[in-house]
């Protein structure tokens, strides 16, 4: 409890105006910051992945199935800063056992699950069974079991029964678009709904929230298909990476007009917290909205692949070789990752970082070690990586790697 | 049926199964029988313990200094405003003696002068307020009543007092002005002063005609500021103020 | 000589016993000649009766908040504390003082520090500002409270009295209501892990008796009473003062109503 005091006199120190007493202690900090990040993630690497089954983009094919694999890595990993950021996570499974139906929160615990075991955990299911089945024919030990026990007992490999995975896969795609939006989208509606906090009290924030989702899920699947590839020695699909580029361009342009849309509403109406927002801005939250979030994370990005991908013109409005533009769609995808990062902390932070009484501002004084601390979240996020690098291990998603059904016997 | 959906069923009907008798366990037995919450929770609450017990309390043995103190200035103060919660004391009296605040310090924290307290309450400064002696040497705590009161209104209205002194209307006692009966010392808030109603009023001493000392500035009732009453644009208290 | 805040003091004189008997008597028995004193017994929200009941649903609290009456001594904040043990650092309020000066130049300064519960600073100018005063504040205990709408456990709720309390054992500390709440009543608790706030000390009106705050205040600005019974307090409070609330813009309905409230509260 000492140190806690100790940083919230800091706290008490260094805030400018009046804030409520109770308001010292910021409630939800870089855990929380982690949280919708990630789920961002989870949802639009599935958005990317469903491009490919349900609009049938044939170019993005490669990365259909490191998009699925991607999101089920982030989705694992989603629960845990919420876990570690309760102050009784012993309990946490009330939230299934007596959810209130008037709470966004409580829809979590079953959104999420809808979305793993309806959405994802089938939908690499249909598509896997064949390899399964395939794979396991050939293999011994673990691996083998490991397959085995995945395929659930069907191993029925007609010709119907496939058509039946690639139908069953199509559906849970279609069904799963709405829910990837829900998944995110909730999240958004979570903040959104606070009407005490006018930062976040905005119809907007479950649109932006899930189109900054989608832009950072994209610009992931980019950057992970451009590394794997270079830690396979396998050379990247260029038109596959084009394509991903001109969707991210796409969803970054949509993104970046709805925040836009946003900021100008807000100076335009000039309600209450116009003031007190507006030097939060220009005070606390410059490095973090002005240069990371707006420059760095959007405009830089969108410049850039503007000028390069081919979204608007065949070979792009300005055409550079190979090597150059996958180094510059590499810096952009990483850009992005900053800038929604920011995004997220400007919305979570953000909202904090002002008083209710709207004369007053304070600090966020993150702590380096412990559960809430910095290296907590790092780990956190780190740990998807881990667990993809599990799931390619067990479900290669390489096109090279799939299975070839035999010959059906009639 | 295709066997991927009867593996399927099976794995989910498993999983549910497996919800439901968890929750039926888990769930408290006291959910749901007020409202969305845990019933026990409201027992939990109200099992606290008391510490302030309340003026009656105290009553029941120190009925002598209660009803001094009943009739007198402080008698909306709560004992366990000064003294401070009494249940300890209740419990074990002589072991638990609640402290009698006695130094000059505990009063000022309600009279020591303070812009932002309500007009009429009365304030003093604490430094300059009869130096050094303790408060309870002048004024009973239960009856705090101060054994005189140099200047009648100045007492609770400090400031006006303040300001007036420094002003052209410093020679004019309060009640030139407002008239106001003994009650008000009383009940203050009940039996209010008069304030003057109408410009002939203040006419009385300023207008041209009235017979009141040479040095008074004059202006003509009839036109000057003649849509207002006097005091909307001079302070009564500070009338040379701009 | 009226009392606006106590719910009817004995009229007749104590017995006249020899006072080591009847303390020796208290001494022995004080919580049950407590509530023998105000006439009402323990509560069991489980439905087990001693005597007469309490009776939840016979009642509907709120509170009225002179803000003409407040002196800033900080009182109630400080027995607030005491009553609910409430950690003693600033950063733990179930209610506070706040001090609004309204400069002349139309900039208000407010402060809090730690709560009103030491006082305030002594401010000995006069001038330079065109209004002052303090203004008590705590849990709304809202009619449509925006907390307890998104706990997503059930672990807040609404009595059927009015009170809006926290079952600090179902809890699961995810801070949603801390978020949810306009006015900054709640927080953390450092040591349950647990949403915590103002809980109208409900171990106290349960029994009889008035919050801690409402008890101790020296000028009778704080009014307890019932909000749709003619007879109460809080009725007259109501009816003779013009009455404003705290955000009535978002609509959560708050029960703590104050009369003579400044614009520039927020």
């Amino acid at each position: 409890m000492e140190p806690l005091a100790r940083q919230l006199q800091t706290v008490l120190q260094q805030v400018s105006g009046y804030i409520y007493p109770n308001e010292v202690e910021l409630q939800w900090g870089l855990l929380i910051v982690v949280y919708p990040y990630v789920t961002g993630l989870v949802a639009g690497a599935f958005i990317l992945a469903s491009l490919e089954r349900v609009f049938n983009v044939k170019e993005v094919q490669p990365t259909y199935r490191l998009s699925l694999l991607t999101a089920l890595a982030f989705l694992m990993v989603a629960p845990l800063p919420l876990l570690a950021h309760l102050g009784h996570p012993e309990r946490a499974f009330e939230i299934f056992l007596t959810p209130n139906l008037h709470s966004a929160m409580a829809m979590f615990g079953f959104v999420y699950a809808w979305y793993l075991m309806v959405v994802l955990l089938l939908e690499i299911w249909f598509d896997y069974r064949k390899d399964l089945i395939i794979w396991s024919r050939n293999e011994k030990g673990l691996r083998r079991l490991i397959h085995r026990v995945l395929t659930l007992g069907a191993m029925d490999l007609s010709a119907r029964a496939l058509r039946f995975d690639q139908g069953a896969g199509r559906l849970i795609t279609l069904i799963g678009i709405p829910s990837a939006f829900l998944l995110h989208g909730y999240v958004g509606f979570i903040f959104g709904s606070v009407k005490a906090n006018p930062w976040w009290s905005s119809v907007l924030i479950p649109i932006v929230f899930l189109f900054s989702a989608i832009v950072s899920g994209i610009a992931l699947v980019l950057l992970l298909y451009m590394l794997t590839s270079w830690l396979r020695w396998k050379s990247v699909d260029m038109i596959c990476l084009d394509k991903l580029a001109s969707f991210l361009l796409y969803a970054l342009i949509v993104d970046f007009s709805l925040e836009m849309l946003d900021f100008i509403h807000r100076l335009y109406e000039a309600e209450e917290s116009v003031k007190i927002l507006s030097l939060m801005i220009s005070s606390r939250l410059f490095l973090s909205l002005v240069i990371l979030q707006v420059l760095v994370g959007t405009l830089l990005p969108l410049l850039a692949l503007g000028v390069l991908c081919p979204a608007f013109r065949s070979k792009g409005l300005v055409q550079v070789p190979d090597e150059l533009r996958r180094l510059i769609y590499f810096g952009a995808g990483t850009l992005i990752q900053i800038g929604i990062f920011s995004t997220r902390w400007n919305v979570v932070i953000g909202g904090q970082l002002f008083s209710k009484s709207l004369r007053g501002l304070t600090v966020y004084k993150m702590e380096l070690l412990g559960l809430e601390g910095l290296f907590t979240s790092g780990g956190l996020l780190l740990l998807p990586f881990l667990i993809l690098y599990v799931l390619i291990v067990v479900l290669p998603p390489w096109p090279d790697a799939e299975a070839r059904v035999p010959a059906p016997e009639s | 049926m295709p066997q991927q959906i009867s593996r399927l069923l099976i794995l989910f009907t498993l999983l549910i199964l497996g919800l439901v008798v968890a929750r039926h366990y888990l769930v408290p037995k006291t959910f749901g029988r007020l409202g969305h919450y845990r019933a026990a929770a409201v027992d939990a609450i109200v099992a606290r313990n008391v510490k302030y017990v309340g003026r009656e309390a105290c009553a029941s043995c120190h009925d002598d200094i209660v009803k001094i103190h009943s009739l007198a200035r402080h008698q909306t103060v709560a004992c366990e405003a000064c003294h401070g919660p009494g249940a300890a004391h209740m419990e074990a009296p002589t072991e638990h003696k609640p402290p009698a605040p006695r130094k000059r310090g505990s009063c000022p924290l309600c009279h020591g002068y303070d812009p932002s307290r309500p007009t009429g309450f009365p304030q003093i400064d604490p430094v300059a307020h009869n130096p050094v002696k303790p408060c309870i040497t002048c004024h009973n705590p239960h009856a705090p009543e101060p054994p005189q009161v140099p200047g009648e209104c100045s007492a609770c209205h400090g400031q006006i007092a303040r300001t007036k002194a420094v002003s052209h209307h410093a020679l004019l006692p309060c009640t030139r002005c407002h008239e106001t009966s003994q009650q008000h010392k009383v009940t203050p808030r009940l039996s209010r002063p008069t304030k003057p109603r109408d410009r002939a009023f203040c006419g009385e001493c300023h207008a041209k005609d009235a017979r009141s000392p040479k040095e008074i500035p004059r202006i003509d009732m009839a036109s000057h500021g003649k849509r207002y009453a006097c005091w909307q644009c001079h302070y009564p208290h500070n009338p040379e103020l701009r | 000589m009226t009392n606006q805040a106590r719910p009817g003091i004995p009229a007749q004189s104590p017995p006249a016993d020899s006072p080591l008997d009847r303390r020796a008597f208290l001494k022995k028995g004080w919580p049950a000649t407590l509530l023998l004193l105000v006439a009402k017994v323990v509560p069991s929200a489980s439905g087990e009766t001693k005597g007469a009941e309490y009776q939840a649903s016979e009642h509907y609290y709120g509170m009225g908040i002179d803000v003409g009456k407040c002196i800033g001594c900080g009182r109630c904040a400080d027995a607030c504390k005491t009553e609910n043990d409430v950690p003693r650092q600033p950063f733990y309020f179930f209610t506070w003082i706040e001090r609004y000066v309204i400069k002349t130049d139309g900039e208000t300064v407010v402060e809090s520090p730690n709560g009103g519960i030491e006082g305030f600073p002594p401010t000995l100018t006069e001038t330079g500002f065109l209004r002052t005063f303090f203004v008590p504040k705590l849990c709304n205990h809202c009619a449509s409270p925006p907390c307890v709408q998104v706990c997503p456990v059930g672990a807040t709720f609404t009595t059927p009295d009015g009170v809006v309390l926290v079952g600090k054992d179902y809890c699961i500390g995810c801070r949603y209501c801390i978020q949810a709440c306009p006015y900054g009543a709640r927080f953390l608790h450092p040591q349950t892990h647990t949403a915590a706030k103002c809980t109208f000390c409900y171990h106290r009106v349960t029994k009889g008796l008035l919050p801690a705050c409402v008890g101790v205040c020296p000028t009778g600005a704080r009014i307890f009473g019932e909000v749709h019974l003619r007879t109460s307090p809080l009725a007259r409070f109501r009816r003779f003062n013009e009455i404003q609330v705290l955000k009535p813009h978002l609509n959560t309905e708050p029960k703590v109503y104050y009369a003579n409230l400044d614009g520039e509260v927020k």
